[in-house]
């Protein structure tokens, strides 16, 4: 059974018409199936409105399928009491690194998880000291969240989602708001993190990112375009692109 | 002006007073602030003066950097004395039409104004020494009792948490867009105060419809991260109450003592 299940998996978003009643909206999300292997690091990559972003918050119950199901590690999203549980399986990080760090002091940040499943005190310590070395802002522990650079900001970001000691962590555009030397060292501690046996989940935009991954999964309108490994993607371009003018006359 | 105010902040420290236990300092403040309106006379404020300075002392704090916190407050503390200077009846000493400045107006002013720093920078020394988290958690325990009559101690405290945390952002986000709207020709020097006032909208109302943005995401961020209320919630650095703590309130004590005996002092060189 493989680490992430994803059957027949549709989103729609409603929308709430003027005089009050839902109509539905976009279907983010078309009808997506998809086995990720625990510890394999996989990237979606695909355009704005791809569903890509939809999919990621699929993967830990931020987002219920509208049909379908997603399961993690044999428990589905859709069970209220297996929730945390999932949660603290799958890990995520967001694009914008200013608008995910709770607390002011960055050691405070990264105990928040923690802290949410009532940890020991003394063990939250112990993981919060070493998720800061692991990212390497251990000598940054004590200074303010809004001192540090978007790249460090990000890397506090990721201490705070490995304190949970997740088996998976989603990132979603890590890197997107970053600057070439931030990027670096966020997708340094991916590829670092992955190599430890962390399942990774990489939404990204970059192609050189994307390459760096055991599997890319293309998207395209809600659908997977292209599954495989990054040497058979990039060989199909001239495919892709018959795909893509097929999908666009239809 | 604004990256200038220095209440509110945290100085990184390792002293007594930093140790202190945060609830200590809070009841500590609350306490200082109402002796500060207990006191009438200046052998009052000398006392007052002499607790701060050695707090400041014990606490590390570079003065500087304390008052630095001043400078941003000043024009509230200069208003006060104006308006006190010129308010008070009583001996004239000059009078200019209107204008007139009474001996017991000097006096007033300078008691308002000496209230005053002391006040600020009073405040200012609990939120320089505690961790903000430190902070809303000795909050959160010290109104916890009050969660039997429905208060949400808990969500007060998270609210503060994040409001703390946010004021750097959403500056930043405030300089952002009044630079976006002056690259599109937004003019917010000219005019009068009303006139200026208005302009003021295209900034609100960005700074209005991101903030809620930045809600959206943050409240995704944290639900992400298994946050389900205060319910089953452990701290990191749970605060206890030390030796300190107990001789912080003896000295609390003799100083109510010391201060409510200062308005019998009769002596006024003045």
């Amino acid at each position: 059974m493989a680490f992430i299940e994803i059957r027949d998996l549709t989103v729609e978003f409603t929308r709430i018409a003027e005089d009050g009643s839902e109509v539905p909206g976009t279907r983010a999300i078309d009808g997506i199936s998809l086995d990720i292997e625990q510890g394999s690091f996989v990237s979606v990559t695909g355009m704005n409105g791809s569903g890509k972003s939809t999919l990621a918050k699929c993967l830990n119950g931020l987002l219920l399928p509208t049909s379908g199901n997603v399961s993690v590690d044999g428990m589905n999203t859709r069970d209220d009491d297996k929730l945390w549980d999932i949660r603290s399986r799958v890990g995520m990080v967001f694009q914008n690194p200013d608008n995910q760090i709770v607390s002011s002091i960055v050691e405070d940040d990264v105990a928040f998880g923690p802290e949410n499943l009532g940890i020991p005190p003394l063990e939250i310590r112990k993981r919060v000291d070493e998720a800061l070395k692991q990212v390497g802002m251990y000598e940054h522990r004590l200074k303010g969240a809004h001192m540090l650079s978007g790249g460090q900001k990000q890397r506090v970001a990721i201490a705070g989602a490995i304190a949970m000691r997740p088996e998976c962590i989603v990132f979603d555009e890590p890197t997107a708001m970053l600057d070439p030397m931030g990027r670096e060292a966020v997708m340094k501690m991916i590829l670092e993190l992955n190599a430890e046996g962390i399942t990774t989940i990489l939404i990204t935009h970059f192609m050189n990112e994307a390459a760096q991954a055991d599997r890319i999964i293309v998207m395209q309108k809600g659908r997977i375009l292209a599954d495989g490994a990054p040497s058979e993607i990039f060989m199909t371009a001239e495919d892709m692109a018959a795909e893509l003018k097929r999908i666009k006359d239809r | 002006m604004i990256r200038d105010i220095t209440l509110g902040q945290y100085y990184p420290g390792n002293s007594v007073i930093h140790r202190l236990d945060a609830r200590t300092k809070i009841i500590a403040t609350l306490l200082y602030i109402i002796e500060l309106f207990i006191v009438n006379n200046f052998w009052g404020f000398l006392i007052a003066g002499a607790a701060l300075a050695a707090v400041i002392a014990l606490s590390r704090v570079p003065a500087r950097f304390i008052f630095r916190g001043l400078t941003a407050v000043f024009l509230i503390i200069a208003f006060t004395v104006i308006l006190n200077l010129f308010m008070v009846d009583g001996r004239v000493l000059w009078q200019w039409k209107f204008l007139k400045i009474t001996y017991e107006g000097i006096w007033r002013a300078a008691f308002m104004g000496v209230r005053l720093v002391l006040l600020i920078i009073g405040t200012s020394m609990m939120t320089l020494t505690t961790k903000p988290v430190e902070l809303t958690d000795g909050l959160e325990k010290l109104m916890s009792p009050l969660n039997k009559i429905g208060v949400p101690s808990h969500e007060i405290a998270l609210m503060m948490t994040i409001a703390l945390r946010f004021i750097p952002t959403l500056m930043e986000e405030t300089d952002k867009i009044i630079k976006a709207q002056q690259a599109r020709g937004a003019d917010f020097e000219s005019g009068n105060l009303f006139q200026r006032a208005a302009k003021l909208i295209p900034i609100l109302i960005p700074l209005f419809i991101s903030s809620f943005r930045i809600a959206q995401e943050l409240a995704l961020a944290m639900e992400a991260r298994c946050y389900h209320g205060g319910k089953g919630r452990t701290r990191m650095n749970e605060i206890h109450f030390h030796r300190g703590d107990a001789i912080a309130a003896v000295l609390m004590v003799i100083y109510l003592a010391v201060i409510i005996a200062s308005r019998f002092i009769t002596f006024n060189p003045f």
